[in-house]
């Protein structure tokens, strides 16, 4: 099953390399991996989407925490109610009134915009859930997507629960 | 007061109380080398390669239990410490391992010397740092010892570009006698609903089971392990690393488990109805195929580090805590539980670990024209009195020592278990030595694994570290000889070794005592020749038994009752 898990961690150089090393030395699947500075400028925070069997998660979530360098963590999937967001910008081929009317409908259905129009491209902004973006990418005419550039996914949880020192 | 980078390094092994660092100069740690000169609180045990300082600085700690400390340089001197970085690694040793790096300006730019130690230590430590700032290097320096000497023990990396130690820039410098890490805060107390657990399924056990291993030596539990076990009256098991943490001359110690365990422990794992864990990791030399591995037990499992649970084996009953801690919680529990284990379960039990016992699984040819290694391992054992630090390599000698030398206290026995480094029993001993001074050391090793670290001979000679050498010498690398026999028809490609120095000649050259010896009647009197010469190292190369296997034996895929075993006519 795939989780969310979201950490911080000490703003350090290495920091990163020492979570992907992880993945890497101990044969985990690793989907996606967002990392960047929070308000306390002294932590990172990192949002790795995973997949494995519930051994595999806790595993994952143990060797995560066991890094020196990671103050805190959690798996926002485990913890019941939580909001995930996925930002991808998306170009795709425009060259034909047909087509760009085509765009148009289907990134008002997905509540995109347009951010950026040529003779004959679209970049179109999407944000929502990571299987969202995936069906936006469905509904277009492969052939016309000449370019597509996804954030990974990011994540927090619903409520009173927090990811905080 | 205000010291330079360099002076730091030595003024704050000082204060942290360290007593040897073991290294080899270079051009990244010249001035730390300088500051070393300076000063006489600080030993310097100058090796012959990279890899003998870190296995050197391992043994000091294993034997010890204080954390070795290393000085190499960059580039090589930091890759050829690699190896033995990752043998602490893997058996959970502190080391604080000081590398030396290419000025700041230059990282990055394939400076001369430059590799990225940060980088390639960082899957074999417990954490690495880079020092970017003289005024972090006092601090940088407690965490490293902090890291590695707490929780889960480990080796720690610290990179010093040479511009830090550069002696033109003092800064003010006082020792940090204590640090707190928001990131690092290991877990050392249990938690009492888990011990109430624990404490019920212990004594509602039909047939129960302990199998303590390396953790149990690393927290100095030995005293409390030993209370818990004679309180229950339960047979107690023990892994490689774990030999000597319950002494191994007691009726409630069944031996070693595992891969080359007996035929008692091994049947007892799989017949158990409550499996105790204490301080081991499931290591797959020990379970054996996982599927078959204590098929009918409730798993309870006694470990600092919260990730070895359920890592390799599903864990019933998790205790997360100190070792010594726990047992001391666990035995208080079960006293104040008034409750006691099931005595009429208990006999039927000892009654059928006694039956497998009686098989002697470790029996030998002793009539053999040839001296066979197990010979030579308990004349050793007799000899030393059972009380010698035994350190040795890595193959069949190893695992003859364990099986062979009776260990009743713990860090005595010195060997890589984890990793399995050849090359790791020479300067071990001498580390082990120069942190026993008083003391009987000795290694047992064959002539492939002791040819790995020969060089440190005169590491032995220069700072007269008595070490005696068993070298258990059947011209073949023994444990791969014996897969190859096993499961490779016989062909021996490239086990056989046709070149062999003159041990005798060789250690001679080093300054030192050479002894051959070719038959049996005369191990005896070698061994007490050689120990009797207290001030010297002496180097015993045993001419042995070239076909002789290590028995039991579980090959691969197989579970703990499905032992092969010696038949002998």
């Amino acid at each position: 099953m795939q989780h969310i898990i979201s950490l911080l961690m000490e703003n350090e150089s290495g920091a990163l390399s020492r979570v992907a090393g992880l993945f890497s030395a101990r044969g985990y699947n690793i989907e996606s991996l967002t990392v960047a500075p929070t308000e306390d400028e002294t932590l990172s925070r990192m949002t790795i989407v995973t997949s494995g069997s519930n051994e595999i998660i806790e595993q994952i979530n143990k060797q995560l925490d066991k890094l020196i360098d990671v103050v805190k963590l959690i798996d926002i999937t485990a913890n019941g109610e939580h909001i995930e967001r996925e930002l991808m910008l998306i170009k795709v081929q425009a060259d034909t009134s047909e087509k760009r009317e085509e765009v148009k409908r289907q990134a008002d259905i997905f509540h995109g915009q347009i951010l950026d129009v040529t003779d004959t491209t679209y970049i179109i902004e999407l944000t929502g859930e990571s299987s969202k973006l995936d069906g936006f990418i469905k509904a277009m005419n492969s052939a016309d997507i000449l370019e597509t550039v996804r954030s990974g996914a990011t994540g927090i949880t619903r409520g009173e629960t927090c990811l905080r020192l | 007061m205000e010291l330079s980078g360099d002076d730091i390094v030595t003024q704050f092994l000082k204060d942290e109380g360290v007593e040897y660092i073991f290294g080899y100069p270079g051009g990244a740690v010249l001035h730390i080398y300088d500051a070393l000169f300076r000063q006489d609180a600080v030993k310097h045990i100058l090796v012959r390669h990279e890899q003998g300082a870190t296995h050197a600085a391992d043994g000091y700690a294993r034997s010890t239990g204080k954390p070795g400390v290393v000085l190499v340089t960059s580039g090589p001197g930091a890759t050829n410490a690699v190896t033995g970085i990752a043998t602490a690694y893997l058996d959970s040793i502190p080391l604080v391992v000081l590398t030396g790096q290419v000025t700041s300006a230059f990282i990055g730019s394939d400076a001369f010397q430059e590799v990225d130690s940060v980088g390639i230590t960082r899957p074999c430590v417990k954490h690495n740092f880079l020092v970017k700032d003289v005024k972090d290097l006092a601090l940088t320096l407690k965490k490293a010892f902090h890291v590695a000497t707490t929780g889960r023990p480990g080796p720690v990396v610290v990179d010093i570009p040479k511009d830090i130690t550069d002696p033109n820039i003092k800064i003010p410098y006082e020792y940090p006698a204590s640090i707190a890490l928001r990131s690092y805060n290991p877990v050392v107390e249990v938690q009492s609903s888990q011990v109430d657990q624990a404490v019920d399924a212990l004594l509602s056990a039909k047939r129960p089971m302990i199998y303590s291993g390396g953790g149990s030596v690393l927290s100095n539990a030995s005293k409390e392990l030993r209370t818990f076990t004679r309180q229950l009256g339960y047979p107690i098991t023990q892994t490689l690393m774990g030999l000597g943490a319950f002494p191994e001359p007691d009726p409630l110690n069944v031996g070693m488990l595992g891969m080359h365990g007996t035929y008692e422990a091994n049947m007892a794992m799989h017949d158990c109805d409550v499996l105790f864990a204490v301080g081991a990791r499931f290591d797959d030399r020990v379970t054996g195929e996982i599927d078959k591995f204590c098929p009918n037990a409730k798993i309870i499992h006694v470990d600092i580090d919260p990730s070895s649970v359920s890592k390799n084996v599903h864990v019933d009953i998790p205790l997360i805590g100190d070792v010594k801690q726990v047992l001391v919680a666990l035995s208080k529990a079960i006293t104040a539980s008034k409750r006691h284990p099931d005595v009429k379960a208990l006999k039927n039990w000892w009654k059928q670990i006694k039956e497998w016992a009686s098989k002697d699984c470790l029996r030998y040819d002793r009539n053999s024209a040839l001296i066979k290694p197990q010979f030579v391992v308990e004349k050793l054992y007799e000899i030393t009195g059972g009380d010698a630090f035994i350190t040795s390599d890595v193959g069949q000698h190893q695992m003859f020592a364990a099986q062979f030398y009776k260990f009743d206290e713990p860090r005595r026995w010195i060997n890589s278990g984890g990793l399995g480094t050849m090359g790791f029993g020479l300067p071990a001993a001498i580390g082990t030595q120069l942190g026993n001074p008083d003391d009987t050391v000795a290694c047992i090793t064959g002539e492939a694994s002791i040819q790995m670290c020969i060089q440190e001979l005169a590491t032995a000679f220069q700072y007269s570290t008595p070490v005696k050498v068993v070298n258990l010498n059947n011209r073949y690398m023994g444990m791969v000889r014996q897969w190859q026999e096993f499961f490779y028809e016989s062909r021996y490609s490239q086990s056989y070794v046709e070149a062999l120095p003159d041990f005798v000649k060789l250690t001679e050259a080093y300054g030192h005592v050479g002894m051959r010896i070719e038959k049996p009647e005369d191990v005896e009197g070698a061994l007490k020749e050689a120990f009797a010469m207290k001030d010297r190292l002496v180097f015993m190369d045993f001419i042995t038994d070239q076909k002789e296997n290590v028995y039991p034996m579980i090959a691969a895929g197989k579970g703990h009752h499905e032992m092969h075993e010696r038949e002998l006519a």
